[in-house]
């Protein structure tokens, strides 16, 4: 059970990843790889800002700027030098594993005897729970302080879902929108698609350095390594949480980006329960993440070769 | 309103496929005049629409929107007073996104963007009492995306956002060109009760000479990058589609005999 609360949590938190990755995946058609910088950037301005005392909010705060700031200068390199997007983001994702080690200063920074947000929200349990370390949820044995810390984490995960719902039903979301959808239409009707791409891909970097800074206070340091395969990471939650959703209206499909993220945490955990080597756990992302690019084409096609037989009889 | 002085645009310079689209072009359109471009394939006459609005910079010449110097004005810059409808009905809106979304998208065209609403109550009702005179049914369906519609739907709803705010200018590049002749038709006929409506200055291309005989008060016929003819007034009144064509056998008469008299020449001299 503790094993199932960790895995909602750590999906939670990966759920700010996945939105991320949804508005440059989905609203804007390029895998920006510059997630795998900006996650980790977040997780190091959040580590050094707290390890010399800062307030963790404020760290957590500015790690969402510094995400911000990573995303604009890959939106500014495709845009105003005309970089591909996904080498642009690759430049900026080497550039950041520089930059990481310098802000932390070492590989890592442990987070173990400071206090993180997650103090805060482990100290709240006594004012839910009491003295009670032990709570009964559905007939299970949970750790009270666990759960304390999955729901805070919920709250900010749903905070920050409807957050983003807002906004792409503001003038600039759905001005952002249409961006992805229909550059030439949009610059039609007066918006300069460059800084939308801008503005989104830092609003993406942004959230996704927020959701860095939070895994590194959780499970306490931060790791210049941590990023690795984060987009693919993102790109599965994403993939799934479409899958989860029947209708692909806005506030479905970010619902669903959310549920995908938690449902793949999920899924990892029971694998590795299972016995799964860990070290196949990044190959076998990408494999899914494959195969669930390529279905809809394929199933596409069997069903025309279908057709196309039945005509010939 | 609009001026355009001796514009020039060369694709792909000192390439193999370099294409001279203008070559000194100038004109000026008064307001509220109501212009139809024609001309041949590869005449320019798409391409001069593009630099009006801003889809690229000329090489050398100037563009002038009310006595404002627009030559060097982005694209997003200049759409705040053109509209514009497409030659591909699926150019102008966004498939994903609901027809009231893509029309307040439009009714915003070159205002600031802010973080309030896009939508709210007042357009939801706007919108469907201007799209209910078209008669396709479209109000019921103002909250769905508007990649389910057909071409001649989307080209309509596209020249009622290109209208919605009124505009300096109103661009329409051979919009009715991927429709069916039914659709073509009615299309046409909204398009001539939103000009008439706000007595909007509209520069037309078109490659349909019926349409440039019925619509509009001045023919520029276009060829090989410049204009070959002006039509305008009572001269424009009086032209048939039979004229037209007959002026356009005369530009391609003129072309072979250039090319068959400078091969005699040679004959002769090389």
């Amino acid at each position: 059970m503790t094993l199932l609360v960790g895995s909602l949590t750590i999906g939670l938190i990966l759920a700010l990843l996945a939105l991320g990755v949804f508005i440059s995946f989905r609203i804007f058609n390029f895998p920006d790889i510059t997630v795998e910088g900006s996650i980790t950037f977040g997780a190091s301005v959040a580590a050094a800002l707290i390890s010399i005392g800062w307030n963790p909010l404020l760290a957590t705060i500015l790690a969402f700027f510094g995400g911000m700031i990573a995303g604009a200068a890959t939106g500014i390199l495709h845009t105003k030098f005309k970089i591909n997007g996904l080498l642009a983001g690759i430049l900026v994702m080497t550039a950041l594993y520089s930059i990481n080690l310098h802000v932390m200063g070492k590989s890592n920074i442990p987070l173990m005897s400071v206090t993180t947000l997650f103090s805060w929200f482990e100290g709240w349990t006594p004012a839910f729970f009491g003295t009670a370390t032990d709570v009964n949820v559905l007939g299970w044995t949970v750790n009270a302080t666990d759960i304390i810390v999955m729901f805070c984490i919920l709250i900010i995960t749903i905070f920050f879902g409807i957050l983003l719902f807002w906004f792409f039903k503001t003038d600039i979301g759905t001005a952002m929108r249409a961006t992805g959808n229909n550059p030439q239409m949009i610059r039609a009707l007066g918006v300069n698609t460059q800084a939308m791409i801008i503005l989104g891909l830092a609003l993406s970097n942004g959230m996704i350095a927020i959701a860095g800074a939070l895994l590194a206070q959780y499970q306490g340091f931060a790791d210049v390594q941590m990023g690795i395969g984060m987009l693919v990471w993102g790109l599965a939650s994403v993939i799934i949480g479409e899958a989860l959703i029947t209708k692909k209206t806005l506030g479905f499909v970010i619902t669903g980006a959310i549920m995908g993220s938690i449902l793949f945490r999920l899924l990892v955990a029971i694998a590795l329960r299972w016995g799964m080597n860990p070290n196949d756990l990044k190959l076998i992302t990408a494999v899914f993440v494959f195969i669930a690019l390529i279905l809809p084409g394929f199933i596409e096609k069997t069903k025309k070769t279908r057709l196309s037989v039945n005509i010939k009889m | 309103m609009l001026k355009i002085e001796n514009l020039y645009k060369t694709f792909n310079p000192g390439t193999a496929n370099e294409v001279k689209a203008l070559q000194g072009v100038s004109f000026e359109l008064p307001e509220g005049s109501f212009v139809c471009v024609l001309g041949t394939n590869g005449s320019g006459k798409s391409t001069l629409l593009n630099a009006v609005a801003g889809s690229f910079y000329p090489d050398e010449g100037k563009i002038f929107l009310d006595n404002e110097n627009i030559t060097h004005w982005p694209e997003y810059r200049r759409a705040k007073h053109i509209g514009r409808v497409f030659q591909n009905p699926y150019s102008g809106t966004a498939p994903e996104m609901t027809i009231a979304e893509n029309l307040v998208m439009a009714a915003k065209r070159g205002r600031p963007r802010g973080l309030g609403l896009a939508l709210n109550k007042k357009y939801l009702t706007d919108f469907s009492d201007r799209v209910k005179p078209l008669n396709m049914k479209l109000e019921e369906r103002i909250e769905n995306p508007i990649g389910k519609l057909s071409g001649g739907q989307r080209q309509a709803l596209t020249l009622i956002m290109a209208t919605w705010q009124k505009p300096k200018l109103l661009l329409l590049d051979e919009h009715t060109a991927a429709l069916d002749p039914k659709t073509a038709a009615k299309v046409i006929q909204l398009t001539e009760e939103v000009i008439k409506k706000d007595n909007l200055t509209t520069l037309m291309v078109t490659h349909s000479m019926q349409q440039a005989v019925n619509l509009g008060d001045r023919i520029l016929m276009m060829h090989n990058g410049k204009i070959a003819f002006d039509f305008s007034g009572s001269d424009k009144k009086r032209l048939k589609v039979n004229d037209l064509l007959a002026l356009f056998d005369e530009i391609r008469r003129k072309e072979q005999i250039d090319a068959s008299v400078s091969e005699l020449l040679m004959k002769s001299y090389v």
